[in-house]
């Protein structure tokens, strides 16, 4: 609450800070309460909607449940920046803490450098918000020292340090603390769930799927993204669910971005997250839906992917006008809203991985009727912006085969095994890549492919020219490449061996035109 | 003769030709069935044909007889870069002469000969499904190079999948390709063919019954069979469903006592059934070009033209015992996992093997990375 003068004869002053989410961040809110004498009104201002209208009635409510006074004169609340819509319960508490500091019930001083955030009920206890991670973050970048929030949002807000979290479960609690009669325990951040928890599932428990196995671990050593080809229930969900669990945990700067995001969301249970998101859009979503927007712009599936993977099962269903919507997320790493005069990023660095059935009629081999242009038809429908942006194409096997398969050495490796060879291999990219803006293999442009895709030109081409006849266009070149490089990585070997490429070719996407003549 | 240069048709025959144009939408509605032959309909002389389709428009039928101008005819023919040729014309094609509706006219484009095809150079028809099989594509194109290295003409009716794979096949054997369409011969149908269409104009010959601006119609297609038939000494069908207009096309065939062979397809598939059902009935089993050679020259004549290629199938070069189980297991039609079951290798080792097998040729991908056997490529 900021020093307010206080007050010319008529009436009081107070400011109270509070935050705003927009987007995955949020933006600093003023609330200034104005008591003076007059008729007894409550008046809202700064563009608040619904919700934020309705706080006048919970606020008088909450107050005289707390034995507090709801003080019977014109009370003019202004929520500034006034430009800005303001959305949603959030607000509740500082507009309760306003009229109070205003009404001379709480002391001005006791709040200065401290910021507040929460929703009221009507019994005065106060009730959690989303977005507290993100909200706490934007509480210390402005520089507060204190934010004071619902008990539910704090161990969740406590995770940004440098930042004193303090749960409040009523507003009665609110004063006391004020006042200095009560004085909390800084809230701390809940440990990390231990690792890999049941909510995790592992690799060891799919039996066959040898090429999917591979290809996974393949993708997620280079950050590849994926097309899994296979007939309805050949476990590709199954596969493709257990992604997160070989991939490097996140780093901590990572899970903050995971929780801040997820808070938003209000999908986040108040952990640091343990484990990358994995996010299984159906089909019918929306492009909103997926890539995020709304009048209040909320974040789509591809930003609750960020730092995980985005799982499109049937992605051959979803509409054209939503895999569209996914290409400039995909290219640029962000969700770019544009909503009326303002536009919103929302992060979106993501794994894909699609899946789809060999054919449109989805039967298996021996009854499929479909010829090559059905198949050459269906597959167009996944062209353009996503396979654009896939790297390796393999294959899920109905569940026969795979239950053969085992009694071929496919040891069931633990997912935590195939998470350190990624973790190694991930390594080696790091080492390789360091001074250039990628990350890892799939990050690299054509450019750093050529620097790192150390193999005799000789060799390479004639291995490429070899398989594509009509010559691979240079994209189609350079995916080859990170694939196999990829591949070295995971074995530890430097150079790209003829194996390595012969395998990142028998990954590769093949151009779905030109295949009819 | 050079077809790309102006019409020799004869008056009578240009106006004929143009006749069957005009009508054939009245045509249409007197075939009302794809599979009814027009047999006896193109064989009616121009008066009583009018009389059998016109209907009440009969009388204007009848002037448009009396005022054609041949002369203006002859003019939008050439507009079109199309020959007219009729069967006044030394260069028109006499195997067709058995056909007991042959047309009067047929309209050329391209540069091929046509007066060739009826003598020295024999011509075989390679027809066959639209929905074809990996396996009949793959077949067809290797009759079609076969037969085009030997210096045989290859007619099909540039339909999709097989028709489209016996015309790709003769131009990679360096042979005549020769095109049969249902619309005017200025029509590159179906549009998707269109570039093939134009490497036919380059290197052979597009022939159609219909004057040029035409559209197809339904009865159109059985009639271009007609033709097909009539200009190929041998008919070959690689992959037809029953009833289907591959067979309207071996069934003209038979009427013209000319030889029909099949391919063999797989016995349990629906698309195979009709080529299938023509080798029960005595056709001749085709397995190579040099089968549909020897039907054409019996087995002791010289050939127009040999080499390496000719006749020939290229059949799987040899391949070590792994690559060997590999390819076993893709035409078995196991996914990589099965190929891992069937080889007993880890699968990185089975990708790099199907990638090296995709590299000489042993099998290809479609579009979405499933393998299949390919004969060649």
């Amino acid at each position: 609450m900021g020093p307010s003068p206080p007050s010319s004869l008529a009436g009081m002053l107070a400011s109270i800070a509070t935050f705003a989410l927009v987007g995955v961040d949020s933006q600093e809110v003023t609330v200034e309460v104005d008591v003076r004498r007059g008729l007894p009104a409550f008046t809202l201002v700064g563009l608040p909607d619904a919700a934020v209208r309705e706080a006048r009635e919970r606020v008088r409510a909450a107050l005289l449940n707390s034995g507090l006074d709801f003080p019977l004169q014109r009370l003019t609340a202004n929520l500034a920046p006034a430009s800005m819509r303001k959305a949603g319960p959030s607000f509740d508490l500082a507009l309760a803490l306003g009229v109070l500091a205003a009404s001379g019930q709480v002391p001005f001083e006791a709040a200065s450098g401290t910021a507040v955030c929460g929703e009221l009920s009507l019994s005065g206890a106060l009730r959690p918000f989303r977005g507290a991670l993100a909200t706490a973050l934007g509480a210390r970048t402005a520089g507060y020292e204190r934010l004071i929030v619902p008990a539910e949002n704090a161990s969740e807000a406590a995770l940004a340090d440098g930042l004193e979290v303090l749960a409040v479960s009523s507003l009665e609690r609110l004063v006391d603390l004020l006042h200095g009669r009560w004085r909390p325990e800084p809230a701390r951040p809940r440990p990390v769930r231990s690792e890999q928890g049941p909510h995790v599932p592992d690799l060891a428990d799919v039996r066959g799927q040898a090429d999917a196995k591979r290809a996974l671990e393949i993708a997620a050593a280079g950050g590849h993204n994926l097309l899994m080809v296979g007939p309805p229930g050949a476990g590709k969900t199954m596969v493709a669910r257990r992604l997160p669990g070989i991939l490097p945990p996140p780093s901590f700067d990572e899970a903050l971005e995971i929780t801040r995001i997820h808070g938003v969301a209000g999908l986040g249970d108040g952990h640091l997250a343990a484990e990358r998101p994995f996010r299984a859009p159906h089909h019918t979503i929306s492009p909103s839906g997926l890539v995020g927007g709304g009048s209040q712009p909320r974040p789509g599936e591809i930003t609750l992917a960020h730092r995980g993977v985005l799982f499109l099962d049937e992605v051959a269903e979803f509409s054209r006008g939503t895999l569209e919507a996914l290409r400039q997320p995909l290219e640029d790493g962000f969700a770019e809203i544009t909503r009326g005069q303002r536009s919103l990023t929302f992060p979106a660095r993501t794994m894909l991985v699609a899946a789809c059935n060999p054919c449109p009629c989805a039967r298996p081999a021996g009854e499929c009727h479909c010829n090559d242009v059905d198949r050459l038809r269906y597959s167009r429908r996944l062209s353009g912006p996503l396979l654009d942006r896939i790297d390796l194409v393999c294959q899920a096997a109905a569940p026969p085969a795979a239950e053969l398969v085992d009694r071929h050495g496919g040891a069931l490796e633990r997912s935590s095994v195939i998470r350190e060879r990624v973790i190694a291999a991930r390594e080696r990219q790091r080492h390789r890549l360091r001074g250039s803006d990628a990350y890892c293999n799939a990050d690299m442009d054509g450019r750093l492919t050529r620097r790192h895709g150390a193999l005799g030109s000789e060799e390479v081409q004639r291995l490429l020219g070899s398989v594509e006849r009509g010559g691979l266009t240079g994209r189609g070149h350079d995916r080859v490449l990170r694939l196999a490089r990829t591949i070295a990585d995971l074995e530890g070997r430097t150079r790209i061996s003829p194996a390595d490429l012969e395998e990142a070719l028998g990954y590769r996407l093949a151009s779905p035109v030109g295949l009819a003549a | 003769m050079t077809s790309a240069g102006t019409g020799t048709a004869c008056d009578s025959c240009l106006r004929r030709g143009y006749l069957v144009g005009r009508l054939a939408s009245h045509i249409a509605g007197v075939m009302d069935s794809p599979h009814r032959r027009v047999t006896g309909l193109l064989a009616l002389p121009d008066e009583k044909l009018v009389e059998a389709v016109a209907g009440g428009q009969a009388d204007d039928a009848l002037r448009f007889l009396e005022e054609f101008d041949a002369e203006e005819a002859r003019a939008a023919v050439e507009r079109a870069g199309v020959a007219a040729v009729c069967r006044h014309d030394p260069g028109y094609p006499t195997q067709l002469d058995d056909l007991e509706d042959a047309p009067r006219v047929v309209f050329t484009k391209g540069q091929g000969d046509l007066a060739s095809m009826s003598g020295a150079d024999p011509c075989v028809a390679l027809v066959g499904a639209r929905r074809a099989s990996p396996y009949g594509l793959d077949v067809t194109r290797e009759l079609g190079r076969g037969l085009g290295a030997a210096g045989v003409t290859v007619v099909s009716g540039l339909a999709l999948g097989i028709d489209a794979q016996a015309h790709h096949g003769c131009l990679e054997g360096d042979g005549v390709p020769v095109a049969v369409l249902a619309c005017g011969p200025d029509i590159p149908y179906p549009r998707t063919n269109r570039r093939l269409y134009e490497r036919i104009c380059e290197r052979g010959l597009v022939i159609a019954e219909l004057p040029p601006g035409q559209r197809a119609f339904r009865w159109s297609f059985p009639a271009r069979n007609r033709i097909m038939a009539g200009l190929a000494r041998v008919t070959v069908v690689v992959e037809a469903a029953e009833p289907s207009g591959s067979l309207i096309t071996s069934d003209f065939a038979i009427q013209l006592g000319r030889p029909v062979g099949a391919v063999p397809g797989q016995v349990t598939s629906s698309r195979a059934a009709g080529s299938n059902a023509l080798l029960k009935d005595g056709a001749t089993f085709i397995t190579s070009a040099e089968d549909i050679l020897d039907e054409l020259f019996g087995s002791e004549r010289p050939r127009p033209r040999s080499g390496p290629d000719a006749g020939q199938i290229r059949l799987a070069r040899s391949v070590d015992p792994v690559q060997g189980l590999l390819l076993e297991a893709v035409e078995a039609g196991a996914g990589v996992d099965g190929a891992c079951a069937h080889t007993g290798l880890p699968v990185h080792e089975v990708r790099a093997g199907l990638s090296r097998l995709e590299a000489s040729g042993h099998v290809s991908r479609d579009a979405l990375g499933i393998y299949r056997r390919s004969v060649a490529r």
